[in-house]
């Protein structure tokens, strides 16, 4: 299998071709139009937005709101009022937890996650529940991995809140059952939070159909910049909700006793914005909606599946994550034999394979596998076979460097 | 620490020898002590390997060490080493060769008071990995301090 486009058109892949990049799920390489138009903002419309009543600076504004409206409309979000671009999915579900969290959640309320939650879409619940006496209750998952929707369903009732899950784990690649759960959310009342993350990049994405309350994302994962990403919300909660941080851009008038706040998104956008990552966004948005989304996904099922065959061929490599055949991101987590991840990370490493290892920022799914730690290839529209057959001669190089220590 | 390579890595075959490979499957001093003057536990909060370093003392001289652990082959047979040089020695003779350990791992040579190092020369390869070495301090961190503490 060939990638589904040119390595030319990644400035760093192309100047690296014996690189094999399978590090994606942390984030994306960057191709040539998102750093151009990152330069572009500089380069031609350099201004603080919202600010100045002058040209270049209503430049800059104009700039910014296109890439909002590009970005809400790649995402099937039709009120781009409702799209908060943030510093990435971390910062959005921080923003969800703060602001709509200690408004609204009490003493011996109820809070669901699953346990392949990343700490991100895990800790910050976690917090709030400690913070105002809630209760938090973990959802265990499948024997493969996967949220199982009725077991999630015995865990709710008339005390629970706020239901938060990831669309595509970054260690299982399950995908999972989105409408299913905010369904199940809302027949308890409950909100509906969904970390994107690692849906965004892979899969196409339509927010108002899916029907969650607030979905988060990140742009460094999509081809995107790194410290771009974006909340989208329902309307009437994010007007309800307090501002998250205090500053410029935020607010409407300023009184010496107290303040009020502007229109959404500004009232959750305080300081000056990050316009070039927006706009680097946005052309991220346009490169992926070139290759087609439906294209992206079938590509890395492709790829996923031939690596999954191919590495669980070889002696003592365990796969982890929903069966052969079964929906699945671009992502594999495997492990091999009694190679710790970080050492196979590092014999992979010096054959320009890079993999990620280690807890992947998900300690409690790590708890619930037994294992300390994962390898983990992910992939993307610029892999192919050929990376596969590099990952593949890595893991049994690993193998016959361990192997030649009696076990 | 020097330059990252572009490059990448060297041939690791010269690192994932089979002594490193030994210690790593075959811990020495593994275990826990019934009652240890010493305890210290060290984590490595991104990639979660742990070690717990346990150590009784005769007065300034170390009489017994054991750990317990999880992690790569560097962090725990880099602890199991350890355990096997520090019984009998002084507290200033542990934190000198803490010291050459740490000059070994960040510079390659072993350039300090005791050139040969002994088995831990094994561990001069791990100078080209700068994500590595935290692995292979991880334990020397815990012996340093529980060195400070029993000072």
């Amino acid at each position: 299998m060939k990638p589904l486009v040119n390595r030319a058109d990644f400035p760093l892949l192309a100047d690296e071709p014996e690189l094999v990049y399978l590090d994606s799920a942390a984030t994306s390489q960057k191709p040539r139009t998102v750093i151009d138009a990152i330069s572009s903002v500089y380069e031609h419309d350099n201004a603080n937005p919202h600010r100045g009543a002058y040209a270049l600076s209503v430049r800059a504004t104009e700039r910014y709101h296109a890439a909002r409206e590009r970005v809400a409309r790649f995402l099937g979000v039709s009120d781009s009022r409702g799209l908060i671009f943030t510093r990435g999915t971390t910062e959005s579900l921080n923003l969800v937890a703060s602001s709509w969290g200690r408004r609204n959640v009490e003493a011996g309320d109820e809070i669901v996650v699953t346990a392949s939650e990343h700490h991100a879409n895990f800790v910050p619940w976690q917090q709030l529940a400690l913070e105002r006496g809630a209760r938090l209750r973990i959802c265990e998952l499948d024997e493969s991995g996967r949220i199982d929707p009725e077991r999630l369903a015995t865990l709710l009732g008339p005390r629970t809140r706020v239901v938060a899950f990831h669309h595509v784990s970054n260690v299982m690649g399950d995908i999972a059952p989105v409408r299913e759960i905010a369904e199940l959310a809302r027949s308890v009342g409950a909100l509906a939070v969904c970390d994107g993350a690692q849906a965004v990049p892979h899969l196409a994405v339509d927010f108002d159909a899916l029907g969650v309350d607030f979905y988060a994302f990140s742009g460094h994962k999509m081809c995107g910049p790194m410290g771009i990403g974006a909340l989208i919300g329902r309307r009437d909660l994010l007007e309800a909700m307090p501002p998250y941080m205090m500053g410029g851009d935020m607010i409407e008038f300023v009184h010496d006793e107290d303040s009020s706040w502007n229109v959404l998104p500004h009232k959750f956008e305080a300081g000056t914005p990050n316009v070039s990552g927006a706009v680097g966004l946005a052309a991220a948005v346009d490169y992926l909606d070139a290759l087609g989304l439906d294209r992206v996904h079938t590509h890395e099922r492709e790829l996923v599946n031939e690596a999954c065959a191919r590495l669980g061929s070889i002696d003592d490599v365990v796969i982890h994550g929903p069966p052969p055949g079964e929906e699945r991101s671009g992502v594999v987590s495997f492990s091999v034999a009694d190679i710790h991840p970080h050492d196979l990370s590092s014999i992979l490493d010096a054959r320009r394979v890079c993999i990620r290892a280690g807890h992947h920022c998900a300690q409690p799914l790590m708890r619930r596998l037994g294992v300390a730690a994962t390898a983990r290839a992910s992939f993307y529209v610029y892999n192919g076979s050929a990376d596969i057959d590099a990952l593949v001669a890595g893991v049994q190089n690993a193998k016959e460097l361990f192997g030649h220590a009696a076990i | 620490m020097p330059p990252s390579d572009r490059s990448g890595a060297p041939d690791l075959s010269a690192l994932y020898q089979d002594i490193i490979l030994d210690h790593y499957r075959r811990p020495r001093n593994s275990g826990k002590l019934d009652t240890p003057d010493e305890r210290i536990t060290r984590k490595n909060p991104f990639c979660g390997d742990m070690i717990e370093l346990q150590l009784t003392f005769d007065g300034d001289r170390v009489r017994e060490a054991r750990f317990t652990g999880q992690g790569c082959a560097i962090s725990q047979a880099s602890a199991s080493m350890m355990t096997q040089l520090v019984e009998g020695k002084s507290v200033a003779e542990l934190e000198q060769l803490a010291a050459d350990f740490t000059r070994l791992v960040s510079e390659g040579k072993a350039t300090g008071a005791d050139p040969s190092l002994g088995e831990l020369r094994a561990f001069s390869g791990v100078a080209r990995l700068p994500n590595r070495h935290l692995c292979a301090l991880l334990a020397w961190g815990a012996l340093t301090e529980a060195l400070l503490h029993h000072g």
